[in-house]
């Protein structure tokens, strides 16, 4: 019954969420330490075109690389599901569907970093 | 969900054409949104073709006159008609702005008039802004202090009054605000950029003493942080104002008071 509660309780709502800054600032940071992991890794990427498999596989396998891969799988992904929650709110507005496409976007984030980063691992720890 | 279709009620027909009276030799076509809540009827556009001769040289004045001559039931708000009361903001040409500071010369073609953007309608060109006004009225936009009131003026110095300047201008039209895809698609919980422009006027202002309650109540994913930036609202703005930096600096604050 919209009809019956006044214009200012509609717009106070729920009220103040008291959160969102924690989100934003997350997002700007992720986003700054996308740009030189980024570029080292597109750069590294080019430099090695045309490596063999067994290549790859030493370069990954030092730490240093292996540590700059990891962040960037972190940064990549966890800016990732930031920007697709905003979109997520902006636009779906069943609240139902809103949860469980957030919650599985989180999810589908959580599963693809880690395994990125345990391959990774796995490439530094066997070889 | 996402609707990617108009609603079968609110696409717009093609309306009556009122012809120029016929010694008329400078004439412009106005294509104006029309809608009646009584009629039962779809949304159309009407087409009036107004003598510039016998007209004054703004948008509003050929919406006046075709209201005084032509269709006296066209309706939509206007008052002080010189850019201070925000009563005749309406998108012209596809941008939001005041009938009464555009100049019919410096449109192109047909002026087409319509409604601010994505507000219900109540009639013709007059949107319902009674959201937006509660919006206003919720940062509530009035000094607040806990010290008793002074016996004198409360008084503030020269820098602190000129971070005032590019938010007291504010005539609180809604050009920004109807312009944010943000507030289109969120509008019943994002601010908007008008009313978070007043929010920030306020809490600078040095004289004020609820800044962090001011935050505190802004502070919200989607009262404020449905702003992308997409600086529509600033674009858009008659008064030159600039509410996309007003949004920016509130969000400085949030991170200023956390580190």
């Amino acid at each position: 019954m919209r009809a019956l509660r006044t214009p200012l309780a509609r717009v106070r709502g729920l009220g103040s969420a008291k959160g969102g800054t924690s989100h934003w600032w997350a997002q700007r940071l992720s986003s700054l330490a996308m740009i030189p992991l980024t570029v080292w890794f597109v750069a590294s990427v080019v430099a090695m075109a045309g490596a063999d498999h067994a290549a790859m596989q030493a370069w990954i396998a030092s730490p240093l690389v292996a540590g700059l891969l990891i962040l960037l799988v972190v940064a990549t992904f966890y800016h990732g599901y930031l920007g697709l929650q905003v979109v997520i709110e902006d636009y779906v507005h069943h609240e139902g569907v809103k949860i469980a496409s957030i919650v599985a976007v989180k999810g589908l984030a959580i599963l693809l970093s880690l395994s990125a980063i345990l391959s990774i691992l796995s490439i530094l720890f066997q070889g | 969900m996402a609707e990617f279709a108009l609603p079968r009620n609110s696409k717009i027909k093609e309306g009556k054409t009122w012809p120029a009276p016929k010694d008329a030799k400078n004439t412009r076509t106005f294509r104006v949104y029309r809608w009646d809540p009584d009629s039962g009827e779809n949304p159309r556009v009407d087409r009036f073709i107004v003598d510039l001769d016998d007209c004054g040289p703004m948008v509003l004045d050929a919406l006046i006159k075709i209201k005084n001559e032509v269709d006296a039931t066209l309706t939509f708000r206007r008052s002080c008609r010189e850019g201070v009361c925000g009563s005749c903001a309406f998108n012209i040409n596809g941008r939001n702005t005041l009938a009464c500071t555009t100049f019919i010369d410096e449109t192109k073609g047909d002026v087409k008039v319509y409604p601010l953007p994505h507000m219900k309608v109540v009639k013709d060109l007059v949107p319902d802004l009674t959201d937006a006004y509660a919006q206003y009225r919720s940062v509530e936009p009035w000094l607040k202090t806990d010290t008793p009131a002074p016996e004198r003026e409360r008084l503030q110095s020269p820098e602190d009054r000129a971070k005032l300047d590019g938010m007291w201008e504010c005539i609180l039209c809604f050009c920004c605000t109807t312009s944010c895809p943000s507030y289109w698609w969120n509008g019943d919980r994002y601010l908007g950029p008008a009313v978070l422009l007043q929010a920030y006027r306020w809490i600078v202002d040095s004289r004020d003493e609820y800044t962090g309650e001011r935050l505190d109540q802004l502070e919200d994913p989607f009262r404020l942080y449905r702003c992308h930036t997409i600086m529509n609202c600033t674009r858009t703005c008659p008064k030159g104002l600039n509410p996309a930096k007003a949004i920016a600096e509130i969000k400085k604050k949030m991170v200023e008071r956390q580190i």
